[in-house]
């Protein structure tokens, strides 16, 4: 639907989850940081658990692992935090995502970039923007804002 | 432009004026013999007009100037003020704005349509020519130099005059020579501390004319004595002097005058003076010589205006707060590292810290305080034309307008007052024909007040209307699917059902309310305040609305609490005391969550289970009572910390459902810690309570 006409390169930060390589746009990511303390919120979905505290503010913690239905691990020494900017109802929000692992910054070109098939997969189609190839991998290009609004 | 630019200055100054204006027209429209509204409205407009005409607002100060001149009538006594005057003169206000806020669009055809208006009723008024007439010489030909000699009442000050601030008055209008004249002083023993003895002479130069320095008395004219008589600025002889004060007789001074000595000794010595007198008058040469020096001399530049208050921009404050917001973290970190090292030269220093960021933080908060008089003046207007609009008769009376609050929230309030006050007019108050039926007053009333409780502040609108109409908010409810038919609801549930998105009662939609979009949006607002909102109604007799809001958005002092191993911020300012849980209370689990508060049933949430902990209790766990208002709830915790001071930062978006929590801090450690919503545990408490009592 919307990749026909998103068939442009793009710089990305590819981060792990569960096994999955994941691409997020880099003029979104503010910095990335090591696990620090996080403060569980009680009664807040398990998606935005918890709170952060980077560099004075309070920043809610989401971890995109429940949007795509995997497991949840503790933490590792190779899990981080990726500080990205965001739009939530018109309102620029820093939000930290969890990411089991993050690879580089790299291009993602646009020829690469599939649409997402219908069948085959098991997460909701609607939270993907296209699945880019590089090499042998497969890497999926989420739909943040998407994910974001269907709350 | 810098901040500096002195048409934003007037810009400023017009909006306060205009706002002061509007506020004396109401009044006078309620008192029109009141002097002092009178006065004051006229000054308003005295000012808009010079200084609009001094930053080139020409058309302003032209239009200005007309109506000044009419209300110039109306103060002299030679026209009465009716109310069709002063009805003309609130347009004329509007319309002032308009020429001041986008002085090319105005348009000019109202203004000339108001002032021939203005003109006839001024015309028909005196019977005498329109008020074209030429204007009343106020312009001084250069500065003069009176006399001024007054004494206050006795009693003056505990009536809340302070003759320093008329001093100060004086001051402002020019060069100003005071002698106090202690001479009516009692001996010491039968000094009353509260009571004014002292009188004053002033000799003052100053441009403006005497009106201006009679306007200085104006509060305290009726009791005081005040003579004010102009004098040449030449140098004189101090027998002139004190001659023509009438302090002494011509022959007295003369015949002290033959003897070779200084004049004014003799006078004392004779006892023709007292030595207060003499002072006085030697104060008096003293202005007078220096103020004809000046006139030979190049005009003198002005004096520096005196300043008791500045302006500053509010985006300034702003960031004055976030810093310390920041210094109070900081200042926490410090305290937290420094209590576990051992080195008590650091410790006081830190304390040092301590006692001026927090003195500090005080301070800027007060800054940012505005009493909420200047938010419900507001609102006189809006039912002034909102009832004529309507065709109802309503009155508008308020309390507590001292009541002060963060600006910022001031400002938000404006909106969801509007809307409230808005729905108490057409809804609430009847048509008078209704009123008559239902033996009420012909005059609806509507009240707004303000008082402090605790650390919220309390915002009260009350109406004398019909009424919430119970049977249509259930009908309407269960016709939307809010409520399954039949369903037993609490009385304040069913009312609560009117801040329900798209929730409206009206059978006819006005051009004021009934759309349904409403209430919501208040509640909206409210919320977003991290206030709370309460309707109480009683059939036929009225309807009261009250708000609960915090006195402030940035900073409050918390208690630190741990449950599990969470630690959670309570308010202070909420807090009424901490036990601990009785080991008996404890083991009756999940029965009866109540506790014995010196013969007071106070309900108790468990916040380990309501925050779902896995960790195992500690073996003495703590109550902290909190309330809000009258009412009260336990919150079970495991661990008190201590008290902390608490940089609120609010939740993000992401997080808007979570009910159980304001706000989030950051605690010494740099961990985030969140801030419990008393207001909300409290009412879920009570609802635990209202199920004891319905069973």
């Amino acid at each position: 639907m919307t990749a026909a006409n998103d068939n442009l390169s793009f710089e990305a930060l590819t981060l792990g989850l569960q096994g999955e390589i994941f691409a997020l746009d880099a003029n979104m990511v503010r910095e990335i940081l090591d696990v620090i303390p996080i403060t569980e919120v009680p009664g807040a979905k398990p998606f935005v658990g918890g709170l952060i505290n980077v560099r004075g503010r309070v920043v809610p913690l989401v971890d995109l692992r429940v949007k795509f239905e995997m497991d949840r691990p503790p933490p590792t020494a190779d899990t981080r935090i990726v500080v990205v900017e965001i739009d939530i109802a018109g309102e620029p929000t820093i939000v930290g995502l969890l990411a089991d692992k993050v690879y580089e910054v790299t291009t993602i070109s646009g020829a690469s970039i599939e649409e997402t098939p219908d069948i085959g997969m098991q997460w909701r189609p609607e939270f993907i923007k296209g699945i880019g190839k590089r090499g042998k991998d497969f890497i999926i290009i989420p739909d943040i804002a998407r994910i974001f609004t269907a709350a | 432009m810098s901040a500096a630019d002195p048409s934003q200055v007037f810009l400023e100054e017009a909006a306060d004026l205009l706002v002061q204006l509007e506020e004396n027209l109401l009044g006078l429209e309620q008192a029109p013999d009141d002097r002092d509204l009178l006065d004051a409205a006229f000054r308003a407009l005295h000012t808009l007009k010079g200084s609009g005409a001094m930053f080139g607002f020409e058309a302003m100060a032209g239009f200005t100037h007309h109506l000044e001149n009419a209300f110039d009538q109306v103060r002299k006594g030679q026209i009465p003020l009716t109310s069709a005057l002063v009805g003309v003169a609130l347009e004329a206000k509007d319309h002032i704005r308009g020429l001041i806020e986008s002085p090319d669009e105005a348009d000019a055809g109202l203004g000339d349509r108001l002032l021939a208006k203005v003109a006839e009723l001024v015309g028909q008024a005196s019977g005498t020519q329109g008020a074209a007439a030429a204007p009343p010489d106020e312009a001084p030909k250069g500065p003069a130099t009176w006399r001024i000699r007054f004494r206050l009442a006795q009693d003056a000050m505990t009536r809340g005059t302070n003759p320093l601030l008329l001093l100060d008055e004086l001051r402002a209008l020019g060069r100003c020579t005071v002698v106090a004249l202690a001479d009516e002083v009692p001996p010491l023993e039968e000094i009353d501390p509260a009571a004014c003895h002292v009188g004053w002479d002033v000799v003052l130069t100053t441009e403006h004319p005497r009106s201006a320095i009679e306007d200085v008395f104006i509060f305290v004219l009726d009791e005081m004595a005040l003579d004010i008589e102009p004098v040449e600025p030449e140098p004189q002889k101090l027998g002139d002097i004190l001659v023509s004060r009438g302090d002494v007789e011509r022959q007295a001074a003369e015949a002290a005058a033959l003897r070779q000595e200084k004049l004014g000794t003799l006078l004392v010595k004779d006892g023709a003076i007292s030595e207060d007198t003499l002072r006085s008058a030697l104060a008096e040469q003293s202005h007078l010589r220096a103020e004809s020096e000046n006139r030979k001399a190049a005009p003198a530049s002005q004096a520096a205006q005196s300043a008791g208050s500045i302006r500053v921009p509010a985006e300034r404050l702003d960031s004055l707060m976030d810093q310390v917001g920041e210094l109070v973290i900081a200042q926490a970190r410090l305290k937290q590292l420094i209590a576990a090292g051992d080195i008590v030269a650091i410790k006081s220093i830190a304390e040092e810290i301590e006692r001026l960021s927090s003195g500090l933080r005080d301070t800027t908060m007060s800054i940012r305080m505005v009493p909420i008089g200047s938010l419900f003046g507001r609102f006189r207007r809006l039912v002034r034309d909102l009832s004529q609009e309507l065709g109802k008769d309503v009155q508008l009376s308020m309390s507590g307008e001292e009541t002060e609050l963060d600006k910022t929230v001031i400002e938000r309030l404006n909106d969801p007052l509007v809307h409230i006050v808005r729905n108490s007019l057409d809804h609430g108050i009847e048509p008078a024909e209704a009123r008559g039926r239902s033996g009420k007053p012909p005059q609806g009333h509507i009240h707004l007040s303000a008082s402090h409780s605790g650390a919220q502040v309390r915002i009260t609108i009350t109406d004398d209307g019909r009424g919430l109409d119970r049977e249509r908010i259930r009908a309407k409810a269960e016709e939307q699917g809010l409520v399954a038919p039949g369903t037993k609801l609490a009385d304040a549930e069913l009312l609560q059902l009117i801040f329900h998105p798209g929730f409206s009662t009206a059978k006819t939609v006005t051009s004021v309310s009934g759309r349904g979009v409403g209430m919501d949006v208040v509640k909206r607002a409210i919320d977003g305040l991290r206030g709370t909102i309460e309707v109480a109604s009683e059939p036929g007799c009225g309807t009261t609305i009250t708000l609960s809001l915090p006195l402030t958005l940035a900073i409050i002092d918390g208690l630190l609490v741990r449950v599990g191993k969470g630690r959670y911020v309570i308010p202070l300012a909420a807090v009424e005391e901490c036990v601990e849980l009785p080991a008996d209370e404890d083991l009756r689990h999940s029965g009866r969550n109540f506790l014995n508060i010196r013969d007071d049933l106070v309900p108790f949430l468990r916040l380990r289970e309501l925050f779902a902990s896995t960790l195992p209790a500690d073996t003495y766990q703590k109550v902290v009572i909190v309330s809000t208002g009258e009412r009260r709830v336990g919150l079970v915790v495991d661990q008190v910390i201590g008290d902390h001071q608490t940089v609120i930062k609010s939740l993000s978006k992401l997080h808007a459902e979570v009910e159980n929590f304001s706000g989030a801090t950051i605690l010494g450690d740099g961990s985030v810690a969140l801030i419990l919503d008393v207001g909300h545990l409290v009412s879920y408490g009570q609802t635990l309570d209202q199920h004891r009592q319905a069973s």
